[in-house]
């Protein structure tokens, strides 16, 4: 029955779950804050006046953190899709609690830059880092709600094979917040 | 293939029980009129708004047009309404003349021309006419109106504190507005203004990610993207460009907003207040214009595209013609779109840019005359040996193709950069963007509102009342805004609050040309009265409107008369053609509405389109699926 109602559904029309395409939307809209915020460091830069200093090695750490988190977020999608609800729960679960831990690497990241003489008031160059990692970091708790919201799912037998919706948009949207940090540090790195 | 079609008329069955239930279940009050996920109610809570606002940023525009027209007047008797700000000599206190150009500004750019124009009519018409029972996301688009409407009482309260409203222009510049010492109108009241234009961020996002959704994923089927009115089109790319420039006016008010009150220095350095060195070294001013004006310009856009569109099909319709180059309007508005993002620095040709880069710029800039002529003629090209019939609404459309020619062409005036050195900042810019996007926007959104009335609240507004609003207004935009332009080669400076004090008195020889542009502005503003008594009269006590007063072809008149949540009573009709068959030779009528299938007009069908009648089943054969989408 599937595959006869693929044949019936038009090629342009109804292709992609609304749900999941305005995620996509969402992402973009946030991914042109971000670009906005970084082509303002370019343009800022290259004025000159602006202070050098290395970025918190804590920074690298948590980055290996979020990227594991994005890792078992990925198994959680697919053990939903076989329905293995065991083991989605613990990727879930996982997921949360590495979440949790990037952002207090952050945070201690952020006392690292101070103890650096690194603050958020006084040359852009550091203000820059801070709004960089603390509007990511914000965007990550936001993140973190729709991961509880899929937790919760995942408890109620809400998530599987058959409704894979919510499961789809909430990694989708992880692996996005995963890549736009790596994007920002990885834009820090070559620019500092 | 039997399963599927069983299912898929169970499904049918069950949404349509559904829908029943719907009808006869009543939502209270406030379900259905205040928090409604009804995209018909909330476009009317839009239009609503927009209109309140409308009022209230023209009376702003009119008290600074008795400062500048009437110098020596007494502003005495306005004591009761302005208090305070009418000083002890009885005259506008100088403070506050800034304060109302920039709440004019931004009332008139984000919450009559933006909110109350695309928020309408993207509402109002994009379910209804790409065969939507809602919204992809009813939730969404409520919350999208709510947070507008706290936005607005954000805005409007900062108009009653005591240190005015913010006061540093639309475009709110810093130092000037970061700084609370550099006026009173920056501290309180830019406080309110960032807080406000960020909830109408977050307001225009949600609407705009919902409006390119559903024309995406919710056409009936049968609208393919070629089969889609121009206003949808439209709607599409204004929600495009809001979905990609307003995010960075966020990035600007949000690293603003770190410098007014965390101490950064983003846009801040070496700045020296009464003597004293402020703390703040290392920001740049002139990256906080890069940032506004990447969505400023898209903004531009923004509220004159959904005015182009529904003109577009305005016009079509009234000139009982075919839109002349569907495509070509089509490709015009995309070109558009994409160059609205490459032209921003145009407005800062005076910031000490390089001439190199101002030469680049103004080459994009130039460029976007193509498209814009490209619309223009197709307009004229459409309305050309058409049967007019001249509704109020049609008489707005044209007078948007009025304004939009005149004002363009000032534009190819103000994109050179060595031409707008000179001009920069003056009454010439100012009637420029009056006439082409302001004036053209407003027209628009006039056309809208006669046009889809019937629709909206299944009564007709007062045509010989149309007649007289639109005269009075189109000849009074033109007394306003064409003296300007001379105002402006003369060199006024915008903004300034008196100019008889400017070069020895040499300004004086003008005060009789500026005395006759506040009268008219009076005029003109007085006749939306005219209209405001017409539009709430109507919606009460207007003639009851038939099912399709303009003899359209567009969807939303395929409805009942007053649509209920869920648009269609049955199914929704399906669509075999494009909207614009008007006047077909052979045809009985002079339309045939999207939903008539070309094997029902043999006698009119072109020898391509007879093929089309054998893609019909096809496109009937989607029923099901279309249905299932609306069981999740």
């Amino acid at each position: 029955m599937n595959t006869e109602k693929m044949t019936l559904e038009p090629a342009e029309t109804r292709s992609i779950n609304p749900k999941v395409f305005t995620m996509w939307l969402f992402i973009v809209s946030i991914l042109m804050l971000f670009a906005a915020f970084t082509s303002a460091y370019l343009v800022r830069k290259a004025e000159g006046n602006w202070v050098e200093f290395k970025l918190p090695t804590l920074f690298s750490y948590s980055t290996v953190v979020l990227i594991l988190s994005s890792i078992s977020m990925h198994f959680a999608l697919i053990s939903a899709k076989k329905d293995q609800f065991n083991a989605l729960r613990i990727s879930i679960s996982i997921t949360f609690v590495l979440g949790l831990l990037f952002l207090i690497m952050q945070f201690y990241g952020w006392i690292q830059l101070v103890e650096m003489n690194v603050f958020f008031v006084g040359n852009p160059s550091g203000s820059f880092v801070y709004v960089f990692s603390g509007l990511h970091g914000l965007h990550l708790v936001s993140g973190l709600i729709v991961l509880t919201f899929a937790l919760v799912a995942a408890f109620r037998f809400k998530i599987n094979a058959k409704s894979l919706t919510q499961i789809k948009i909430c990694s989708t949207y992880w692996h996005f917040l995963d890549a736009l940090w790596l994007y920002l540090f990885v834009f820090l790195l070559i620019n500092n | 293939m039997s399963t599927a079609i069983s299912t898929a008329e169970e499904v049918h069955t069950h949404d349509h029980d559904h829908d029943h239930d719907h009808e006869h279940h009543e939502l209270g009050f406030i379900r259905t009129y205040i928090f409604s996920e009804d995209h018909k109610t909330i476009a009317k809570q839009y239009l609503i708004s927009g209109i309140l606002w409308a009022f209230l940023g023209g009376s702003l525009s009119i008290l600074f047009r008795l400062q500048l027209g009437f110098p020596e007047m007494s502003m005495e008797w306005l004591r009761p309404i302005l208090g305070g700000w009418i000083d002890d000599s009885g005259k506008l206190d100088k403070e506050f003349y800034l304060a109302m150009v920039t709440m004019h500004g931004t009332i008139m750019v984000f919450f009559v021309l933006t909110a109350g124009l695309s928020g309408t009519f993207s509402n109002f018409l994009i379910p209804l006419q790409v065969g939507a029972r809602d919204m992809a996301s009813g939730f969404i688009n409520m919350l999208s109106y709510w947070f507008f409407f706290l936005s607005s009482v954000i805005m409007f309260s900062s108009l009653f504190i005591e240190t005015g409203p913010a006061s540093g222009g639309w475009v709110i510049y810093p130092p000037l507005s970061a700084l609370p010492q550099a006026m009173p109108g920056s501290g309180l009241g830019m406080t309110l203004w960032l807080t406000s234009m960020t909830f109408f961020i977050v307001s225009s996002l949600m609407g705009g990610i919902n409006y390119i959704c559903t024309i995406i994923n919710l056409r009936t089927r049968g609208m393919t993207f070629t089969r889609m009115p121009l206003t949808i089109w439209s709607f599409f790319f204004t929600a495009v460009l809001g979905l990609l420039s307003f995010p960075v006016l966020l990035s600007a008010a949000l690293l603003l907003i770190f410098d007014r009150s965390f101490g950064t220095s983003f846009y801040l350095s070496e700045i020296y207040i009464q003597g004293q060195a402020l703390p703040n070294v290392g920001g740049s001013a002139i990256l906080y214009q890069h940032l506004f004006w990447f969505l400023g310009h898209p903004e531009v856009y923004i509220v004159l595209l959904p005015a182009l569109g529904m003109t577009s099909e305005i016009i079509a319709t009234n000139s009982r013609k075919p839109i002349f180059g569907y495509r070509a309007m089509i490709g015009s508005m995309m070109g558009i779109t994409a160059l609205a993002f490459i032209v921003w620095a145009h407005h800062m040709f005076v910031t000490g840019m390089n001439p190199f880069l101002g030469s680049v710029f103004m080459f994009l800039t130039l460029i976007i005359a193509v498209p814009s002529a490209v619309k223009a003629f197709n307009y004229i090209t459409t309305l050309w040996k058409g049967n007019l019939v001249f509704t109020p609404a049609m008489l707005f459309s044209i007078g948007l193709v009025s304004l939009f020619i005149s004002g363009g062409v000032t534009g190819i005036i103000l994109g050179n950069s060595a031409l707008d050195i000179n001009l920069h900042d003056t009454y010439f810019v100012v009637a420029h963007f009056h006439l082409v996007m302001g004036a053209a926007s407003f027209f628009g959104l006039m056309a809208g509102v006669y046009h889809w009335f019937p629709k909206m609240f299944g009564r007709m507004m007062n045509k010989s009342l149309g007649y007289i609003h639109f005269w009075f207004t189109f000849v009074g935009v033109y007394m306003v805004f064409f003296p300007m332009h001379y105002i402006g080669i003369a060199g006024f400076p915008r903004r300034y609050y008196t100019f008889t004090a400017l070069g020895n008195d040499s300004m004086a020889a003008f005060t009789d040309m500026n005395m006759f542009i506040s009268i008219a502005a009076i005029i003109t503003f007085s006749a939306q009265a005219i209209f405001a008594w017409n539009f709430f009269y109507s919606i009460f006590k207007g003639k009851i409107a038939p099912a399709n007063p303009w003899n359209s072809n567009t969807l939303e008149w395929t409805t009942p008369i007053n649509p209920e949540h869920g648009n269609w009573p049955g199914e929704i009709p399906a669509v075999y053609r494009w909207p614009y068959d008007y006047s077909k030779p052979g045809a009985p009528e002079d339309f045939i509405p999207q939903n008539v299938p070309h094997s029902a007009t043999l006698e009119s069908n072109l020898p391509e389109e007879n093929a089309e009648i054998a893609r019909e089943k096809d496109i009937e054969g989607l029923l099901g699926a279309q249905n299932e989408s609306y069981t999740h």
